[in-house]
């Protein structure tokens, strides 16, 4: 029976002899993650199952990010909870400082490999995708169920084939990709299916931009999001992990629940409007719209790509004195390599302000969340009303040049029209 | 098992974790504690109907976004019986069940249901009675059905460690 990649995935991770779309059966985790929000949850739940070790520490990891550095009292008191839990039961902990927002950063350490199921206790576990992985998010209670017995139950979902093709314009990046998937489908559209992106369009993302993609799969209601390893994917793991791994691919004549095409070539950039990531329409139609806020950063677009893009419209530029700018690199090793390359200096220059990694304000945590009447730009993936702090402030989606120019033009323009 | 009670309706379609627990009181991971912030982003007065006898009923695509389970966590701590709406994001429908929360999926009863009428479930046949009219809900599989009938997955979870 012909199998789409992400049944063949959860095929090899469950006991049954075939599956088919709808069908539940439990899943076994390579990779339990959680974080300061839902870790702490999390052992409270795995307490009351009477279990007291983990199922495998070495494939447990817990990060540090999502209030970090700790914004209050409580929030360092679950970070200080989740590092004592990770010692007491031996598992990977990356605390302040030593690591960075756990979607980029468990790529980055090399955690995730191509064919891998991946249970995190956040929703945007999708992300990991991106290398094709079966990255899902869960809850909490799922997660204290994973780390007792290393496994979950899930629907096999059907698969939506999203073929990207032709070459992208300028100033389109992944994070359009992905907007125009939600134009299409919806944020309801996903539900009980797995996205998988295909197509030369998909094959020219570079690895950074997969993850953007991926990451926002979720904002569609699927259980994860696949690009098919390819070259590319092997080139990013070379030197990263030991884990083996084989490339996978649907069978050609797989079935799916719905095949869209995108056209790359015909594809602008795109803005989400408040208050919901399908609520898409393009730039040119969102122009004007003035913005308190740029924030470019998060598990989405925190990447070199992003920090590139948006220093390349911020060089020799000037935040618009009505508007703040939070440069949000999203992991340590980026920071690092970001300031090697003078990428802080420019935003430091152009009037940002450069952060450290973490979740931050992308959930409203703190470090830069908005007033009642605000109104920002971000590279995030939500714009719920309330999302980034007032109820009464508004998030608009984009990527990170179309982030930086509004930033510098202190509302919605053409990047174009900034470098010109 | 019978679940009788009183129709809540939650308007409206989309309506995002976020929205129904904000982000800033994610600092709180005692459930007792959490109480009083459930819906603080989307409509706090929705909690003065909650109570012993409240049965949700929701727009479709309900509780899209975080995989923060404090809210249905605090839908139970607050009373709610069950969930009842046309279609639900994954996370929040698989926390429902997790938790041992009643999440069915039925767009007839969706249909009908209004605010304060009477809604009447047989957990054991899955049967959903809104003012007495029988409404056909989505088919649970038996794995959820499993988990769902030992109250969650922490006693489903107690029962695998000491059988």
């Amino acid at each position: 029976m012909p199998h789409t990649l992400a049944e063949k995935i959860l095929l090899a991770h469950c006991e049954a002899d075939d599956v088919e779309p709808g069908d539940v059966v439990m899943v076994r985790c390579d990779v339990v993650m959680a974080n300061d929000v839902s870790g702490p949850v999390a052992f409270r739940q795995l307490e009351k199952m009477g279990v007291s070790e983990v199922f495998d520490p070495a494939k447990v990891v817990m990060v540090a990010d999502h209030f970090m550095p700790a914004k209050d009292a409580r929030s360092a008191e679950l970070q200080r909870r989740l590092k004592e839990w990770s010692r007491a039961k031996g598992v990977t902990f990356y605390d302040q400082g030593r690591g960075g927002i756990e979607h980029t950063l468990l790529c980055e350490e090399g955690w995730i490999v191509p064919g891998a199921v991946v249970a995190g206790g956040d929703s945007h576990t999708c992300t990991y995708g991106a290398l094709g992985a079966f990255g899902t998010g869960l809850g909490s209670t799922d997660i204290a169920y994973c780390l007792a017995f290393g496994e979950f139950w899930q629907a096999v979902p059907s698969t939506i084939r999203v073929e990207f093709t032709g070459e992208k314009r300028g100033f389109v990046t992944g994070k359009d990709l992905i907007l125009a998937v939600l134009a299409e489908i919806g944020c309801g559209g996903g539900t009980n299916a797995a996205l998988e992106f295909v197509g030369d369009g998909a094959d020219a993302l570079s690895i950074d931009e997969r993850l953007a993609v991926a990451n926002m799969a979720v904002e569609a209601g699927a259980e994860t999001g696949l690009f098919p390893a390819d070259e590319k994917a092997t080139a990013y793991l070379e030197g990263r992990t030991d884990r083996q791994w084989a490339p996978e691919t649907s069978d050609p004549d797989a079935a799916f629940l719905q095949e869209l095409r995108i056209d790359l070539a015909g594809l602008e950039p795109l803005v989400a409007m408040p208050h919901l990531p399908g609520n898409v329409v393009p730039l040119a139609e969102a122009a004007g719209t003035k913005v308190d806020q740029a924030y470019i950063g998060n598990c989405s677009n925190g990447t070199m790509t992003d920090l590139r893009q948006a220093a390349e419209v911020l060089r020799g530029h000037r935040v618009h004195p009505d508007c703040r700018l939070i440069v949000v690199p999203a992991t340590q090793r980026i920071y690092r390599e970001a300031m090697a390359e003078g990428l802080l200096d420019v935003f430091v220059e152009a009037g940002a302000i450069v952060s450290t990694p973490t979740c931050g304000a992308c959930f409203g945590g703190g470090n830069g969340v908005l007033g009642a009447g605000e109104r920002a730009v971000t590279t995030t993936n939500r714009n719920f009303k309330g999302r980034m702090g007032s109820p009464e402030a508004e998030v608009c989606l984009a990527n990170a040049y179309v982030a930086a120019a509004a930033a510098v033009a202190g509302e919605l323009v053409d990047p174009a029209g900034v470098l010109a | 098992m019978i679940i009788e009670g009183r129709a809540v309706v939650i308007p409206g379609a989309d309506v995002d974790t976020d929205v129904m627990y904000p982000g800033q009181f994610l600092n709180i991971d005692d459930p007792e504690e959490m109480k009083p912030y459930l819906f603080e982003g989307f409509d706090p007065s929705l909690r003065d109907q909650l109570g012993d006898d409240a049965i949700l009923v929701t727009g479709p695509n309900f509780g899209i976004g975080s995989s923060r389970e404090h809210v249905p966590q605090e839908m139970k701590a607050w009373g709610v019986g069950a969930v009842v709406g046309p279609s639900f994001a994954r996370i929040f429908r698989r926390n429902c069940v997790n938790l041992g929360l009643l999440v069915i999926e039925s767009q007839e009863a969706a249909d009908v249901a209004r605010p304060g009428c009477r809604i009447r479930i047989d957990t054991d046949t899955g049967e959903i009675e809104v003012d007495g009219t029988l409404c056909s809900a989505a088919p649970v599989a038996p794995l959820v059905q499993e988990v769902q009938a030992a109250g969650g997955l922490v006693p489903h979870a107690r029962s695998r460690v000491r059988p």
